[in-house]
């Protein structure tokens, strides 16, 4: 579903991302995991087609988006539901208004039609009668459930999350956690997250690939990790600050 | 070499903008807008704007009027009061002061909106919904600055003639129908439309300057700095075209 092939990508002569190279099957979860500043949101944003990549390349549904056009590129992104870090709700608009942007957009329905396909989607993230709410009164939790909510609606095929546990109580980690495994089962969408939290990261994902200084280090099944030698990988998974990876190294 | 850098750095800015300029115009040009959209705007740029334009036109008005009858004065022509309030309110006063009430009213606020929704990845999230920022954020700013501008600037001529108006009739005892006959007496159709073209070239300006100066921030500290380039140069870019326009109007 997503091939990404030697993919560089540079700010101002600083490597960011060195010769990526992995691939997400159709239908699995898959897990980008690594310190904070890792360059893993730089690599979504890259695959999402946001940035542009300076080396190499990236396949989504077999058409390699890195020099696509706009018109081309808008095409493939509505194949993406994406949740940011930090939610990026529309902050002039309503929940509703936020939750049924794609369909204001992109679709013919009317507005009676997109209020009733909000309104099951926020049941669907466990969220009702917030219709009405501005993001600002919203807690971190829910903001993170509205944004699912937003990315699920038009039923894209691939779901990316940033960092979807970031900011937020371990109660309502527990809910996003939950949702994002229901929202799998269901859909039997592709399921890309980024995190930097290991023990969401493995409870969600089927393969993951590990990225330190803009270098997968590590990629394969869950399992694998159990066998892997790599100290900077058994540092990272310890959890402990001795080791090979550096304060300063990300 | 700290003056060829600025420079440089000036016509790198210019340059940008110019593109940015371009892509507004494009889009523009290339579909219809809803009506939802640009009636937030325009009551958020236009009617929320009147109340600070009122005050400042009005009591410039009255300052005008207290200039001018103060040079008057000796020459026992305070009547003259009117034609001169009501040709510097039209032709310049009412334009820029206007323009430059609404650069740092809402052009600091769009900046601040859009630079805040840049760094709180919602510009990226547009973008992945296949909606052009420039397209869904810019366009109906620029559309709403361009009809507001000149619905502002008449307003403000209006208030400011009433204000040299109160003068005249207070202080100088001049009739009400003699004040406003030498008010439209020395008005020419050239007058107010060179300030109608003034106020749509400074609405675009205010429009292209203070979104540009939005989409540059990647850090809130750089917001808060951008707001202030915004209203900053904002205010250069009118009073430029202001004397290029000005004089063009005189050579034409």
């Amino acid at each position: 579903m997503i091939k990404v092939e030697n993919l560089s990508k540079f700010f101002e002569n600083k490597r960011v991302l060195d010769k990526v190279n992995f691939s997400v099957n159709k239908g699995e979860t898959f897990l980008i995991i690594g310190r904070s500043g890792a360059g893993k949101t730089v690599l979504l944003k890259t695959i999402i087609g946001l940035l542009k990549a300076d080396k190499g390349r990236v396949i989504v549904d077999n058409v390699d988006i890195t020099n696509l056009d706009k018109k081309g590129l808008d095409k493939i992104r509505l194949k993406f539901g994406v949740v940011f870090q930090g939610s990026a709700l529309f902050d002039s608009l309503t929940v509703e208004e936020n939750v049924g942007f794609a369909l204001y957009q992109h679709s013919n329905l009317s507005s009676f039609q997109i209020r009733q396909k909000v309104k099951e989607t926020l049941h669907l993230v466990g969220l009702e009668n917030i219709e009405h709410l501005y993001p600002y009164e919203l807690s971190g939790g829910m903001r993170k459930r509205v944004a699912i909510a937003r990315a699920v609606i038009y039923k894209p095929q691939i779901l990316i999350y940033d960092e979807p546990t970031t900011g937020i109580d371990p109660i309502s980690v527990d809910k996003i956690v939950s949702l994002i495994e229901d929202l799998h089962k269901r859909f039997f969408v592709t399921s890309l997250v980024v995190t930097h939290d290991l023990n969401i990261g493995l409870k969600l994902a089927d393969r993951l690939a590990f990225l330190l200084g803009g270098k997968i280090i590590f990629e394969g099944n869950k399992d694998d990790l159990s066998n892997v030698n790599d100290e900077r990988v058994i540092q990272f998974l310890k959890g402990s600050s001795a080791g090979p990876i550096k304060e300063m190294e990300v | 070499m700290l003056i060829l850098k600025r420079i440089e750095h000036l016509f790198n800015y210019i340059g940008s903008l110019g593109f940015f300029v371009k892509d507004i115009l494009y889009y523009f040009f290339s579909k219809r807008r809803r009506l939802r959209s640009l009636s937030k705007e325009i009551i958020f740029i236009g009617i929320d704007s009147v109340g600070l334009v009122s005050l400042i036109s009005f009591f410039v008005g009255i300052i005008i009027a207290f200039q001018t009858a103060y040079q008057l004065k000796a020459f026992s022509s305070e009547i003259y009061i009117a034609s001169l309030v009501a040709l510097s309110l039209t032709r310049e006063l009412g334009p820029v002061l206007s323009s430059l009430v609404v650069a740092a009213r809402s052009g600091a606020s769009i900046t601040a909106q859009i630079g805040s929704m840049k760094i709180s990845e919602q510009i990226d999230a547009l973008e992945t919904f296949a909606v052009e920022p420039i397209d869904y954020l810019v366009v109906p700013k620029f559309i709403s600055l361009i009809l507001c501008m000149p619905v502002l600037v008449v307003y403000a001529d209006f208030l400011g003639i009433l204000g040299g108006y109160l003068v005249g009739a207070l202080k100088f005892s001049i009739p009400c129908n003699f004040y406003f006959k030498m008010t439209f007496d020395a008005l020419e159709y050239k007058d107010i439309v060179s300030g109608l073209i003034k106020s749509v070239c400074f609405g675009g300006i205010i429009a292209c300057v203070s979104c540009w100066e939005g989409f540059r921030p990647i850090s809130s500290l750089e917001v808060a700095r951008a707001v202030t380039h915004s209203v900053v140069r904002s205010f250069m870019f009118i009073i430029v075209f202001d004397c290029i326009l000005t004089a063009f109007f005189y050579f034409l």
